[in-house]
């Protein structure tokens, strides 16, 4: 009897596995597909989709929009919301709890209503179909996970490593620089790692702020997708799957390096 | 040297005041964060939220014709249906998942945990796009049930309540496996082993010990999965039917037609409801947990 319960958990367990993989799996062969449409199994093999999207400039033009647009998203919200976590986790000042929700808030609040609100305020600024309010708007929507990240490495510190040097006569800089910040560095990388991801992928805000100029790549897929689900989107869901996927992976390593780091016995 | 000496004290004092950050500097290194979001997210969420009760004078017209509004209700009962029902879908196949990791060893649920983070991170508009071609009239399962001679016409899957719930279902998996997941993992087992040592059958164990120390990381997932369910757009905007239309996606047609004051209000009543769950989630556990990877 036991068996037969063991069994069934177990096979129903890996049935909801594959339920979350199977879709993205099943995106990558059609993306190598010698077709003229979507069929699976592919009739052949082709790399004529990839063709498609390198050789197309609204394609290439949107990825490097995205690109450019991420990696600003990266520096601005890992510049603003690493000291933010420093000071939201050693400080005790008034407001702290608000604060913490106002950071935390892109997180939860529905994804429209972020969205049309930029657009509302951004349109009077004359900043809609500029990349530059899709940079201030997905940084706004980046900077909780950089907080949330390098947070929780700070917990994780000991903060005897600081007080040593601190004894040892560096400055307060100096021990920021050489101690802290190695330290927490992975916190700091997943962080950057998520900001990047959430802008890249970010269509939401994309839709109201990118106008007719500055056309992201989830933007370029949606306006696609809605016309005609041709197999190049197959392959623009390729590259994505394993960028993503990379520099998740990436990031977790990182992680995992920190807790070592942080449960290695010290001076033993 | 005297000097250094000097210097060594110099520094400690000062320095160890710095990096524990007396009240004032923690907040001083929050500040830029702070203005940051006043200025570029909360101010025009907020000015663009005003616009429901204010033109030129205050007034609750607006909120007084969206009440009356039956389209409106329409929408939020739909919203509200798919939202329960995806909810509860989530919750009958997190738990397995969420179980099973939490009885394996400690290495092996990290490495399984990344093939549920791996969709989590993927992107939503890709996972739904995987959706459409598995469930297309011309998709991967109407091809395969042609091919194995089950049907003879193709089946109506995309653009139907089924498709919008399966791939919401799919999209939000892994934020009602996480929280459950963190709750079973710091479970004292002990618990479960002296209910079985003392003849309790395996339903019993369950229902009267297993699930309600799970309560936590449950709720925590039911309210977070709802949440965030309520506000989605893109999904149901390209795997829905006509009657599956959701409140984001009506408040995004009133922009387009630049009906500010009734995209606002409906913004309003969003947020609220959105407000007051979520406020439930935070006496449960904290947001952080969720999104810090795994803990």
């Amino acid at each position: 009897m036991r068996v037969v319960w063991r069994t069934a958990f177990y096979g129903l367990v890996i049935l909801i596995f594959a339920y979350l993989l199977f879709p993205i799996l099943i995106v990558i062969p059609l993306s190598f597909s010698s077709g003229k449409y979507l069929a699976f199994p592919p009739p052949g093999f082709s790399l004529q989709w990839y063709m498609n999207f390198f050789t197309r400039s609204a394609w290439t033009d949107s990825a490097w929009l995205s690109i450019w647009v991420g990696l600003a998203v990266t520096a601005l919200s890992t510049l603003l919301g690493t000291p933010a976590a420093i000071g939201l986790v050693r400080g005790s000042f008034a407001g702290k709890k608000l604060v913490n929700a106002l950071i935390l808030s892109p997180v939860i609040a529905p994804g429209i209503i972020v969205a049309i609100g930029l657009y509302f305020a951004y349109a009077r600024y004359g900043l809609v179909g500029r990349p530059l309010a899709l940079v201030l708007g997905h940084t706004a929507l980046a900077v909780p996970f950089v907080v949330i990240n390098v947070s929780s490495t700070l917990y994780g510190l000991d903060r005897r490593l600081e007080y040593a040097a601190l004894s040892l006569g560096a400055s307060p800089w100096a021990t920021f620089r050489q101690v802290t910040l190695p330290l927490i560095r992975p916190g700091v990388f997943a962080g950057a790692v998520f900001a990047f991801i959430t802008s890249f992928d970010e269509l939401l805000v994309a839709l109201f702020l990118s106008g007719t100029t500055a056309v992201t790549l989830p933007r370029r897929m949606w306006e696609q997708i809605r016309f005609d689900i041709d197999p190049t989107l197959a392959s623009v869901s390729t590259l994505l799957i394993t960028i993503t996927t990379s520099l998740m992976v990436g990031a977790e390593l990182m992680r995992r390096r920190s807790e070592r780091l942080r449960t290695a016995p010290i001076g033993r | 040297m005297p000097q250094m000496d000097g210097d060594v004290m110099r520094s400690g004092r000062f320095s160890i005041g710095a990096l524990s950050a007396r009240p004032s500097s923690g907040g001083l290194l929050a500040a830029p964060l702070i203005v940051y979001l006043l200025i570029f997210y909360a101010y025009p969420v907020l000015a663009m939220l005003e616009r429901s009760i204010y033109r030129g004078s205050w007034t609750a017209e607006v909120f007084v014709a969206l009440v009356k509004d039956e389209v409106f209700w329409r929408v939020m009962q739909i919203t509200a249906t798919i939202s329960l029902i995806v909810t509860v879908a989530c919750l009958l196949l997190a738990y397995p998942v969420a179980l099973f990791l939490a009885r394996s060893s400690k290495s092996a649920a990290n490495l399984m945990i990344i093939l549920v983070l791996i969709p989590f991170w993927t992107s939503i508009l890709v996972r739904t796009y995987a959706w459409m071609v598995l469930l297309g009239r011309r998709g991967v399962i109407n091809d395969f049930l042609l091919g194995a001679g089950l049907i003879e016409r193709p089946l109506q899957l995309l653009n139907t309540r089924f498709a919008v719930c399966v791939a919401m279902v799919h999209v939000l998996l892994p934020f009602m496996v996480l929280p459950i997941y963190s709750t079973l993992r710091g479970l004292d087992w002990r618990l479960i082993r002296a209910a079985e040592g003392l003849g309790a059958p395996p339903l019993a164990v369950f229902r009267q010990v297993l699930l309600p120390l799970s309560l936590p990381g449950i709720s925590a997932g039911c309210i977070l999965v709802f949440t965030l369910a309520i506000g989605f757009y893109i999904t149901p905007a390209l795997v829905g039917g006509p009657g599956d239309l959701m409140i984001s996606m009506l408040i995004a047609n009133q922009v387009n037609v630049l009906d500010w004051p009734q995209a606002a209000a409906m913004a309003v009543v969003l947020l609220a409801v959105v407000l007051v769950i979520f406020a439930g989630f935070t006496r449960i556990m904290g947001i952080e947990k969720i999104f810090q990877g795994q803990r």
